[in-house]
């Protein structure tokens, strides 16, 4: 139906984002490197390229940049191969040249010293209207692939009535649905205070608000990255042991639980602030945990596949389905090394989550291990690990230097768990996260984190080492020879799965649901900030 | 469902119930909340608002005390407090300019400071030594040299 035109047309445009998102990770890993040495004290970063404009260009180019164009660029391309139909590239590429040009704005201003305020901004931190803007411009971009998702849903549902929508399609809408609803907050929170402000057209700012649609964001932000990797761990990974997936219907059910569970949450980072009633920050904990649900779902499907995988050829226990796996393919080593990650992310995720553990670690260096086995670990090892899969298929060219490939995913996993390993330990005794120098003038109580710095350094240049190795493969790989013959499919699903019943086809419904639930649970806080006198706080920089 | 997949999931609801029956419980019996102090101040005005106009430690029982604590780029003011040992002190604190930490090692006080905004938590200092008190939020060029000290005597 399709013309292998249609197909080469597209695929400039899905490899536009992977190596974007590339780039970014590799400007991101070299402030990674210089950070973890500088809190080692092993270097002092110069006046002219501070500590906080390299944390910030870090933060922005790994937690955002470089997550949000890879997930764009997997979306994208499962829509399309599982939609296949000619079709305009108009929008997809819009999207694209948006989200471009927004992180240039952002980049630029972040890079010239004008924006150092991390990458959550907080107010009344003033940054340069680039840096609103231009984070903004690249929201905006990805809405427009949402727009572009529902219009081939739309297509496929007038041409292929009665049938059930492509695994792979269902989680990519739910996964660009869900983002949609929770950056509402975050344009909300830009074009309705932050731009204005930084713009001089309001002399001050609530403070509690914007945090308040910071985090009705900001949490999401992570169910988004996590279902960009569950999306490979479901439809690609059993390509690459021979398996299939576990369950069509339970696949559905947990990415239609995420988009209802991932956004009324946000409030268990806010723990430890004045203005919220303890009730409201409850609230959140007990919905924080309902996430529970479909990730030991998640679980157990990708378990129970790689366990059918190798009783197929005749391996059984626990060790037998280890060996059963290629541990020589780094497409595979990736995403499964990340998934033993994923184990200690996920329980230092309930320590952060709970209430009242949470206050033993808040804003400690804990908190940066935490987040390093989750995007850093299972995510990025995943999207990593997985364009060794993708970027030779959509280049037509062979994998430049597979035994390299292979090494980086290793060595990534190594350099991981040595650093977050020694941040939790540090935080844990109290190592603050977000600050150069945590000496304090040679205070005892400091003289105690410093050994786990150190540590965290040796993992960190591992990790800058495994993302030079990535990215000369990535790159190496537009030189290699030509090799059509590999191509792009999904997992099947496993024969004795169920059949799916048609409420788990319904993704408007669900997506009004988690609408409904969104309101629920930020209506009180909200009320409550609107019914105060609060002060506006007139912006600074204080950099 | 597969029967092994039930018994799966019924095991994660089952430890997520008693997870949060028990810091439910926690929060009730043992008053163990995060702290959630809710009132406003004039961030412009912090220097001429009481009780900020005095910052300082102030004595309200026989072991308790109330420290009024500014956090304002790059210090806290009083930088240092003595309070001896078996005390309660519950801390106050806001800001005249940007969002900082208020964060004391070896303790459970540890929240955030929002100008317009007046935090609040409470401890009991048991043992003697110098307690760490630190800014753990990012709050500008000079965030890393803002700390002070509790002495515990």
């Amino acid at each position: 139906m399709t013309s292998d035109l249609q197909v080469k047309r597209e695929n400039p445009l899905v490899l536009a984002h992977l190596y974007f998102a590339t780039l970014a990770l590799m400007l991101g890993a070299v402030f990674g490197f210089l950070q973890a040495l500088s809190r080692a004290r092993w270097l002092s970063m110069p006046t002219w390229f501070d500590y906080y404009r390299m944390l910030t260009a870090h933060g922005v180019l790994m937690a955002i940049v470089f997550t949000t164009f890879f997930i764009v660029g997997l979306a994208t391309l499962f829509t399309y191969r599982a939609i296949p139909r000619q079709r305009s590239l108009a929008l997809g590429w819009l999207a694209f040249w948006l989200m471009a040009t927004g992180t240039a704005a952002a980049a630029a201003a972040i890079l010239s010293g004008n924006a150092s305020v991390l990458y959550t901004f907080y107010a009344p931190l003033k940054a340069h209207p680039a840096f609103y803007i231009g984070t903004t411009l690249l929201v905006i971009g990805t809405w427009i692939v949402l727009i572009d998702i529902l219009t081939n849903v739309a297509w496929f549902r007038r041409n292929h009535s009665g049938e059930r929508l492509p695994l792979v399609v269902h989680g990519a809408t739910c996964t660009f649905m869900m983002w949609f609803i929770a950056t509402l907050g975050v344009a909300i929170e830009m074009l309705f205070f932050l731009i204005p402000w930084s713009l001089g057209w309001t002399p001050t700012v609530n403070v509690m608000m914007t945090r308040i649609l910071f985090w009705y964001f900001g949490h999401p932000l992570v169910y988004f990255w996590i279902m960009g990797a569950y999306l490979i761990w479901y439809n690609i990974v059993p390509l690459h042991y021979g398996g299939r997936v576990f369950s069509d219907s339970l696949t559905r059910l947990t990415f239609l639980l995420l988009l209802i569970l991932s956004t009324p949450v946000g409030l268990h980072h806010e723990f430890v602030e004045p203005g919220i009633a303890a009730g409201w920050k409850w609230l959140h904990t007990m919905l924080t945990y309902g996430v529970v649900i479909p990730s030991i779902m998640t679980a157990f499907a990708i378990f129970a596949s790689f366990e059918l995988a190798a009783q197929r050829r005749g391996l059984r226990g626990f060790w037998g389905t280890v060996r059963s796996l290629p541990w020589d393919n780094p497409a595979l080593t990736g995403p499964v090394l990340g998934m033993i990650l994923f184990i200690f992310g996920g329980l230092g995720g309930i320590v952060n989550a709970s209430y009242s553990m949470d206050v033993i670690v808040h804003n400690t260096m804990w908190i940066v291990g935490h987040f390093h086995v989750t995007v850093g670990g299972p995510v990025a090892l995943t999207f990593v690990g997985t364009s060794y899969w993708l970027i030779p298929r959509l280049t037509g060219r062979r994998l430049w230097a597979p035994k390299l490939a292979l090494a980086q995913t290793y060595m990534w996993f190594v350099g991981m768990a040595v650093m977050s390993t020694a941040m939790h330990w540090a935080g844990l005794l109290g190592s603050p996260r977000r600050t150069d120098d945590v000496s304090y003038f040679g205070t005892q109580a400091a003289s105690l984190w410093m050994p786990h710095m150190q540590a965290a350094a040796i993992g960190g240049s591992l990790l800058f080492l495994s993302i030079l190795m990535f990215a000369a493969v990535a790159f190496g790989t537009l030189f290699t020879e030509r090799d059509e013959s590999q191509v792009i499919e999904f997992a099947q699903v496993d024969e004795h799965a169920a059949t799916t019943p048609a409420y788990l086809d319904r993704i408007g419904g669900w997506g009004l649901a988690a609408v409904i639930l969104a309101i629920l649970a930020y209506a009180g806080p909200i009320h409550e900030l609107l019914h105060l006198h609060v002060y506006g706080a007139p912006g600074l920089r204080t950099w | 469902m597969h029967r092994a997949e039930k018994i799966w999931i019924g095991f994660g609801v089952a430890t997520l119930v008693i997870f949060l029956i028990i810091i439910g419980a926690a929060a009730l019996s043992e008053n163990m909340i995060p702290p959630s102090h809710v009132q406003t101040i004039d961030p412009t005005r912090v220097a001429q608002t009481s009780p900020f106009d005095h910052p300082g430690l102030h004595r309200t029982g026989p072991k308790t005390y109330d420290a009024y604590i500014i956090a304002h780029i790059f210090a806290f003011t009083p930088v240092s407090i003595t309070i001896p040992a078996g005390a309660q002190v519950t801390f106050y604190s806001t800001s005249p300019d940007v969002v900082h930490g208020f964060f004391i090692t070896d303790t459970a006080v540890n929240m955030l400071v929002v100008p317009g905004w007046v935090s609040s938590a409470s401890h009991v200092f048991r043992k003697r030594g110098t307690y760490l008190l630190l800014c753990n939020e990012y709050c500008g060029a000079g965030h890393h040299y803002m700390y002070g000290t509790v002495e515990v005597k």
